[in-house]
């Protein structure tokens, strides 16, 4: 049942091949709003990143738990449930550590619970029934693919903040069209390993 | 919010068109894009979310008096995976293809922020009625949109639509259709035509 791929190989598959962003498409509402701006982005995938591998460890056990008392169909909610209070720890954790990571971040942890990607890796992970390294690892690399994906786009942007767009591709529209270059260039990874 | 017009047409124009969740707000883009390779599939999705946005905003508009501000954000989620969850048995019940196809996109239902985002923009401060009319007019948009994507990449990545035989055996199919970048493409030109036509009409941009 599990699929036999080794732990290194799945956390460069789920950081490049499939970049649960450009290849999933999750995580995109607060991939567009945040990257306008490079130092949110660097913290919010970094917050993404630690939520991801957190949510995914406790997920998988959650589910063996579920699975075994045949409640299976509660795991939407149980997921969000869990999303939302890792966030809210980690909120606090944040507040305590590092004021001025917090100030950076203080908007967007709450969004976190909501990010489509912390979900769907979670999803992704009952689907093709990883063990708990797998996950934990998938976890970790989806993170660091968004984080990754986040903070090339936010470059980009920067760059073409600058060049004379159509006013109707502007803001939004351009953005999309740049992010399909990255996804054409994310599926040249593809040739070196697949996962499904 | 009382400065919102809840006539039912000024609704519908206002989700359709004007503030079209897709192209004007850019919102809930993450879970249905991954599915518009297939029309099919993509229209089992979006009446999925229009199902679960009409009726989550009913109920958060009937519970609004209930709810304490502080956990509403928890409440709203919870209201709606409890209708994901109904969408997600009864696909498996009664479409069990397309429920392996979709995978875990339904699921992701629940992040959708349009859901989410309506519940806290109109269901919140309204009445239930015209929040359930404001919840399928959004759902309505949302579909609109993906669909167009959706017949883009079916046509001419399959050559096909709803799965039958459009185009002539000849017709070599466009890989990069099928793969993820050509829902980017698709969707940045979809908003830029958008926004140019309403920039011609002359509404704020």
């Amino acid at each position: 049942m599990t699929p036999a791929i080794t732990p290194f190989s799945l956390l460069f598959a789920s950081i490049f091949t499939s970049n649960i962003l450009l290849a999933n498409f999750l995580g995109m509402c607060s991939f567009i709003s945040i990257s306008k701006d490079m130092k949110s982005s660097n913290g919010l995938g970094l917050a993404v990143t630690m939520v991801l591998t957190v949510t995914t460890a406790v997920n998988w056990l959650i589910l063996q738990l579920l699975q075994t008392l045949g409640l299976v169909y509660l795991r939407y909610i149980v997921f969000i449930i869990v999303i939302a209070a890792v966030v809210q720890m980690l909120e606090m954790i944040i507040d305590r550590v590092s004021q001025t990571l917090y100030m950076n971040l203080g908007i967007f942890l709450p969004l976190i619970t909501v990010n489509c990607a912390i979900l769907g890796v979670s999803l992704f992970m009952e689907i093709r029934n990883y063990s708990f390294i797998q996950s934990v690892v998938y976890g970790l690399g989806s993170g660091l693919g968004w984080w990754l994906a986040i903070m090339a786009l936010s470059a980009i942007r920067k760059k073409v903040e600058k060049a004379p767009v159509p006013p109707g591709l502007k803001g939004a529209g351009i953005t999309m069209i740049i992010i399909g270059f990255m996804a054409m260039a994310f599926i040249g990874f593809g040739g070196m390993l697949q996962v499904q | 919010m009382s400065d919102v017009d809840t006539r039912p047409g000024a609704i519908l124009k206002n989700n359709l068109w004007t503030s079209n969740p897709i192209f004007m707000q850019v919102l809930g883009i993450c879970s249905a894009l991954a599915v518009t390779n297939l029309l099919t599939n993509t229209a089992i999705m979006t009446i999925g979310v229009t199902f679960v946005t009409g009726f989550s905003n009913l109920t958060v508009s009937l519970l609004k008096k209930f709810m304490p501000r502080k956990v509403r954000m928890m409440v709203q989620t919870l209201i709606i995976a409890f209708y994901v969850i109904i969408v997600d048995i009864v696909l498996k019940a009664y479409l069990p293809e397309i429920s392996r196809n979709l995978g875990p996109y339904v699921g992701l239902i629940i992040t959708n922020c349009i859901i989410m985002g309506r519940a806290e923009a109109f269901a919140q401060s309204n009445d239930p009625i015209p929040s359930l009319w404001d919840g399928v007019t959004s759902g309505l948009g949302y579909m609109g949109v993906l669909m167009v994507i959706a017949v883009f990449r079916e046509l001419l990545g399959f050559g096909t639509l709803f799965g039958f035989q459009i185009l002539p055996d000849a017709f070599v199919p466009w890989t990069i259709m099928v793969m993820p970048p050509s829902a980017f493409f698709l969707l940045g030109i979809i908003i830029w035509v958008g926004k140019a036509a309403m920039n011609r009409e002359g509404a704020p941009a």
